[in-house]
């Protein structure tokens, strides 16, 4: 058995950067690199791309990431586990197969299933409420439903051999506490462990959010090279402990500061960090800085898995239409005003549901704490929910417009109509949930 | 003076629940945080925000508090209508709070 297990995690969400995950690859010395692409609401979209394609529904870089990836991870032995599978994991094998055919390289893939509860939503939505609002299931326009699972059918894949794991929905910490599990034989009944496991999951699974990204402000918190920002890997040990670094030369820092923040980041309750395999205590964690970009991560905790899975559902909401026109120079704010009382009495008629914001005033907080300086330009901003895309497009159509119909000088109007999914959650029963792992290879 | 000279701090949203953590610069300031920044008075700061209750964690370990905002984004990341649905940029909104030199 192995006494250190190395994890890199190369992406935090479905558009993040390939370069580090190149990096991480080639030169990180990694046993596991993992690549976190899946935001709740980017299933949603899958789900729709799926419908329109069945060959389709998995992450749109899906191809792009392995092709670059793959060489590397042959050449170092590393394994990869992704979710990167979105609404279609069994077809996102095949294309990893695919694309190994054509580089010559013999592998083995398991494609996780078993997060997809559409039909079971579909059969038993009038008797389901959502956890948000309480209200039955049938009362959205839903596209997707998918349950959260946790580590386990990673592990049976591991075990089965498999070099790339390609998930749809689980977890996010999960994805790196399986690795934990299938080389330190950790007994997925210690609590304590499994919730360790969840804190190192959880601190990498941002990625350049531990190394500085999303942290940097260039006054009080200066990070050096964020343009060639390195993504995080944690050297993990068998009773849990871990230490948390980048490759040397990349940009960023890992220090107290960045990984605090990424510690508590989309934390509701610290005592109680709910995935499917643990309810992990992130209040017992310790972190510590024993050299230049390393954190060590200790103490962490746990208590019995919950019994229910969550699941995510996604619905047709609206479409979002959104106008933008900017002025600058002499009465800059007061044009911006002019024009956004001519837009709401031209829209009103048609819209119930409009926000106006001044880009540069106050668009981002709903109030400005009584800082009041005047701005040289600002940006108006208009934004209306509509049943159709061809009514939302009537928003950006009037906010153009204003060109020749409105305040003088307005300039750099743009306009944008896009398909607005909704998510809700709600609990469904563990015996419910069979997840299955497929085997490909090449 | 504001927060901001003191501590730093991160945004984080589930559905229409915004999560602020506020980590000082140095630890030493945690107790004063500790005492000064109550759930009470983060509601009162962002109360064009945050609708619903705040409910403040203490993390003694990593001399750290966490804010847990409920009611904040008008329905949540996925159908909102703000331009910044996430609420990503309210880790700034916090930050402006001011504090009272005396209580340093």
């Amino acid at each position: 058995m192995k006494q250190k297990i190395r994890i890199g995690c190369g992406a935090g969400f479905s558009g993040d950067r390939i370069e580090p995950a190149v990096v991480l690859a080639e030169q990180g010395k990694l046993d596991y690199l993992v690549l976190e692409c899946l935001a709740e609401r980017t299933i949603g979209l899958a789900q729709k791309r799926k419908m329109l394609d069945a060959t389709k529904g998995y992450d749109p870089l899906l191809e792009k990431r392995i092709t670059t990836l793959l060489p590397h991870l042959v050449k170092n032995n590393t394994r990869l586990i992704t979710n990167m599978g979105a609404a279609n994991p069994i077809e996102a094998a095949k294309k990893i197969i695919a694309i190994a055919t054509l580089q010559n390289v013999q592998i083995k893939v398991a494609a996780i299933t078993g997060d997809d509860v559409l039909s079971f939503i579909e059969a038993n939505k009038s008797s389901i409420t959502d956890l948000e609002n309480n209200k039955p299931l049938s009362e959205y326009n839903i596209i997707s439903a998918n349950a959260y699972l946790g580590a386990a059918p990673i592990v049976d894949a591991l075990a089965a051999g498999a070099q790339i794991i390609i998930t749809g929905r689980v977890a996010d910490p999960s994805l790196f506490l399986a690795p934990l599990i299938h080389e330190f034989g950790w007994a997925t009944d210690d609590y304590n462990l499994m919730g360790k496991g969840t804190v190192t999951g959880h601190l990498l699974e941002c990625a350049g959010q531990i190394t500085g990204g999303y942290f940097a402000d260039g006054v009080k918190k200066i990070v050096d090279n964020l343009d060639k920002l390195g993504h995080p890997f944690a050297d993990v040990f068998a009773d849990g402990t871990a230490v948390v670094g980048k490759v040397e030369g990349t940009g960023g820092v890992i220090n107290l500061q960045t990984a605090k923040e990424q510690l508590l980041y989309e934390v509701m309750n610290p005592y109680e960090y709910i995935t499917p395999d643990v309810i992990a205590d992130f209040t017992t964690v310790y972190l510590e800085e024993i050299g230049k970009d390393m954190v060590q991560v200790s103490g962490g905790s746990g208590a019995a898995k919950p019994a229910g899975y969550k699941a995510s559902i996604g619905y047709k909401a609206f479409y979002l239409g959104e106008g933008e026109i900017s002025y600058a120079g002499a009465a800059a704010y007061e044009r911006a005003q002019l024009a956004a009382a001519i837009i709401e009495k031209r829209l009103k008629p048609f819209f119930s549901d409009i926000r106006i914001d001044f880009i540069g005033v106050q668009s981002m907080h709903k109030t400005t704490f009584s800082n009041t300086s005047k701005p040289y330009e600002v940006r108006l901003r208009v934004a209306a929910k509509a049943q159709t895309a061809e009514a939302a497009a009537l928003v950006g159509g009037e906010v153009e417009a204003l060109y020749t119909n409105g305040p003088a000088g307005g300039g750099g109007a743009r306009k944008y109509v896009n398909e607005v999914i909704g998510i809700v959650s709600t609990l469904i029963d563990r015996n419910l949930i069979v997840p299955q792992v497929k085997i490909f290879e090449s | 003076m504001k927060l901001y000279e003191i501590a730093h701090s991160r945004a984080g949203d589930k559905g229409n629940t915004l999560m602020l953590s506020l980590i000082p610069y140095n630890e030493a300031n945690y107790t004063i945080l500790r005492t000064t920044v109550t759930a009470q008075k983060v509601k009162d700061h962002l109360k064009e925000i945050v609708q619903g209750e705040v409910i403040r964690y203490e993390l003694p370990n990593i001399s750290s508090l966490l804010f847990v905002c409920y009611n904040t984004l008008s329905g949540g990341v996925t159908t909102s209508l703000a331009l910044d649905t996430h609420g990503k940029s309210l880790s700034y909104a916090l930050l402006e709070m001011e504090i009272e030199l005396m209580e340093l």
